[in-house]
């Protein structure tokens, strides 16, 4: 018996929505990834002094790093957000022998995400 | 004359994915113009050809009703069960059959299968005791809420939609896949199983259940509603707190 293997396709990923959004998921990660090296970067400007540290205030200031925070953001909240969705299929709580609906396991996240963020705002804007 | 008689039937097309490995190297498509009928599913359109215009069609199915797992085709690009894939939700486009994507084809619409089954033995998908206890021990006990824990994972009928929708096993062929991990973490959950460890070291590899990056079309295809994707996320999160208990607590060893 000769089988007869099917080649998979360069654009497998435009046959299919669910595919389509799970490679732009993945693709987000590399702004995130972007992200957290401009994070340690800016972690060591600032321990390199007041100065440097300004010096690169002003450098975050310009269209170019506006628009890579801006992009960094889209793609973050992509991520959450589709992420959130599938959380339902990783988390089965159960309560009282009754399993948790999805929808609340997605709320629940949400709820988690309002609170680390509301704690970030208040640590950030209270000085 | 007979009142229907005076209508002109009505026909829909059906493009049918054609391979004959002795007589052709590469697959080409049939094209076949066949009687349309409102309650008609696409295996009977299948089964149609079959009889009265080409008896050369291969493809596979046997109990038409959605439990037996063996009629799953690609139908306009989308892994189906053939006998759950009614005419109606397509005329009067044609339809576009072919065989489960992912796997090889042994001839037009059947595929083969023995890469999947070798998966499935490899997950040890049954019940692993430390100890047999001995027959007059009677037999091992599961209250109904031990049994709702991992009941929806006992229902695959090994169909092999999921594996059809997975780009993963397509990219990756070595990918253990949904219905077998689904199957291990069906028996990691029952109470009266005690392989969970030896079944994790199996699965949780960097083909097993590391591999799937949550695309989660298994689960949406999944006509038994197992929810594949389920499984897959659940015994990743059993193996990391599984890990995180080893190093936290390595005298703990359990
Ligand atoms: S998990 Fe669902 S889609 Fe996969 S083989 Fe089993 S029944 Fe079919
Ligand atoms: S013929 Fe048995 S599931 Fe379709």
């Amino acid at each position: 018996m000769r089988a007869y293997s099917r080649p998979t396709e360069f654009n497998w990923w435009l046959t299919n929505r669910t595919y389509f959004f799970f490679v732009v998921r993945e693709l987000t990660s590399v702004l995130i990834a972007a992200y957290m090296v401009f994070l340690l970067v800016l972690l060591r400007r600032l321990a390199a002094g007041p100065e440097a540290y300004a010096a690169y205030l002003r450098f975050l200031g310009s269209p170019g790093m506006l628009l890579f925070h801006l992009a960094a953001l889209a793609a973050a909240l992509y991520h959450s957000i589709t992420w959130f969705r599938l959380a339902p299929m990783a988390i089965t709580l159960r309560v009282r022998g009754r399993r948790v609906p999805g929808a609340t396991v997605v709320a629940a996240n949400y709820a988690a995400w309002l609170v680390v963020s509301l704690v970030v705002a208040w640590i950030v804007l209270r000085s | 004359m007979m009142a229907e008689q005076t209508v002109a039937e009505r026909t829909i097309t059906l493009e049918v994915f054609r391979y004959r490995p002795e007589q052709e190297s590469e697959p080409t498509f049939q094209t076949y113009e066949i009687p349309y009928r409102e309650d008609w599913v696409v295996l009977d359109a299948l089964n149609y050809i079959k009889d009265s215009v080409d008896g050369s069609l291969t493809y596979r199915w046997s109990c038409r009703m959605g439990v037996c797992g063996s009629c799953g085709m690609m139908v306009n690009g989308v892994p189906k069960l053939t006998c759950s894939t009614f005419l109606k939700d397509y005329y009067p486009h044609p339809i576009r059959i072919e065989p489960l994507a992912n796997f090889p084809v042994a001839r037009d619409l059947a595929i083969v299968l023995d890469d999947f089954m070798a998966k499935l033995v490899h997950v040890r998908p049954w019940i692993i005791r430390r100890q047999e206890e001995p027959l007059e021990a009677g037999e091992y006990r599961q209250t109904p809420e031990e049994l709702d824990r991992y009941k929806h994972f006992s229902m695959c009928i090994n169909c092999m939609l999921c594996y059809a929708a997975c780009p993963i096993y397509g990219l990756e062929p070595e990918f253990v896949g949904p219905a077998a991990i689904a199957l291990a973490q069906r028996y990691n959950l029952d109470s009266r199983d005690q392989g969970g460890r030896e079944r994790m070291g199996i699965l949780s590899t960097h083909e097993g259940i590391w591999a799937c990056t949550l695309v989660g079309e298994c689960t949406t295809v999944c006509p038994a509603e197992v929810d594949p994707a389920g499984a897959i996320q659940q015994a990743k999160l059993a193996s990391a707190l599984g890990w995180l208990r080893r190093v936290l607590v390595p005298w703990g060893n359990k």
